[in-house]
C-alpha cells in the first residue's frame, strides 16, 4: 500500500493505493493519526481510486478518524473516487451513511 | 482438493488472497463475486490470526478449495482457541457516527457475502467451510 499526502490551506488530501487489509491498514492508521492527532488537520479527502481492496480493518481505520475528525464540530473525513467494489463493501457495512463521497478529488476538495 | 498450509500473519493475507484469486478464477466467478469471495477469506483469516491465535506467529491457517459444478468450497483450518460464532453480536449498521462499534464487522461481511458459513471443530483444529455459488450455473 501506499500513501501520499498533498496539503492545501483548508484541508488535507490523502491518496491511498493498493490493497488496505490487517497488515496494512496500521500504516493508513499512522498516516491519518499524523494527520488529525499530531498536526491538528480535521479536514481530510481520502482519494481511494488506487485502493483495489478494502477488509473490515480498512473500514475501521476510516471510521475511526471520522469520528476524531467530527469531534467538537472540527472537521470530517470525505471520501472521493471510491471504487465500486469498495464502495460496495462500504455499503455493506453501512459506512456510506456516515460520509459524504464524492466522484473525484477536485470536487471533494472544493467542498469539504 | 489444491492445499496450502500459511503462516499464521497478516503478511501472509495477500498470498491467501493470491491462492483464493486461483480459485475464483478456476470456478468461473464473475469479478465482482470473486471479490466477495476474497473478501470474506480476508476477514475469516484476520480474525484466526487476531482471536484464534491471539496474535501473529503462533499457528498456522490451512487453506484448501474444491470446485464443482455450481460451487466454490473453501476450507479454513487452525488449531487456535475454538470460536462460537453466537457470541458474537450482528453489528448495528445503522447506528450514528458515535455509536457505531465495529466489533463483529467481519463475521457479518462473511455471511453476507458467502452463501454458506458453517464453523466446525475437532479435539485440536478449528475448521471453517464457506461456500459461494456460481449464479450463472445454478
Amino acid at each position: 500500500m501506499e500513501i501520499s499526502n498533498t496539503q492545501f490551506k483548508h484541508c488535507d488530501l490523502v491518496s491511498v493505493k493498493g490493497r488496505i487489509d490487517s497488515a496494512t491498514a496500521p500504516q493508513l492508521s499512522d498516516a491519518l493519526d499524523a494527520l488529525t492527532k499530531t498536526a491538528g488537520r480535521y479536514h481530510i479527502v481520502i482519494d481511494l481510486s488506487g485502493v483495489n481492496f478494502i477488509s473490515s480493518a480498512g473500514l475501521r481505520v476510516l471510521i475511526a478518524t471520522q469520528k476524531e475528525c467530527k469531534r467538537y464540530n472540527r472537521g470530517e473525513v470525505a471520501l472521493a473516487a471510491v471504487p465500486p467494489k469498495v464502495q460496495s463493501a462500504l455499503e455493506l457495512a453501512g459506512f456510506d451513511a456516515l460520509f459524504k463521497i464524492y466522484k473525484d478529488t477536485l470536487s471533494a476538495v472544493g467542498s469539504v | 482438493m489444491p492445499t496450502l498450509i500459511f503462516p499464521g500473519r497478516y503478511d501472509s493475507l495477500n498470498k491467501i488472497a493470491s491462492f483464493i484469486h486461483q480459485a475464483a478464477q478456476e470456478a468461473q466467478l464473475n469479478d465482482f463475486a470473486a471479490y466477495e469471495v476474497e473478501t470474506a477469506i480476508d476477514e475469516a483469516c484476520s480474525n484466526i490470526i487476531e482471536h484464534a491465535y491471539g496474535g501473529e506467529d503462533r499457528g498456522t491457517i490451512e487453506c484448501s478449495y474444491e470446485v464443482s459444478n455450481d460451487r466454490l468450497t473453501i476450507t479454513l483450518r487452525d488449531h487456535g482457541k475454538p470460536f462460537d460464532p453466537s457470541k458474537v453480536p450482528t453489528p448495528d449498521l445503522k447506528s450514528s457516527l458515535g455509536g457505531r462499534k465495529t466489533h463483529g464487522l467481519g463475521l457479518y461481511i462473511m455471511r453476507q457475502w458467502m452463501d454458506k458459513v458453517e464453523f466446525d471443530k475437532t479435539i485440536d483444529t478449528n475448521i471453517l467451510t464457506m461456500v459461494k455459488f456460481n449464479k450463472v450455473k445454478v
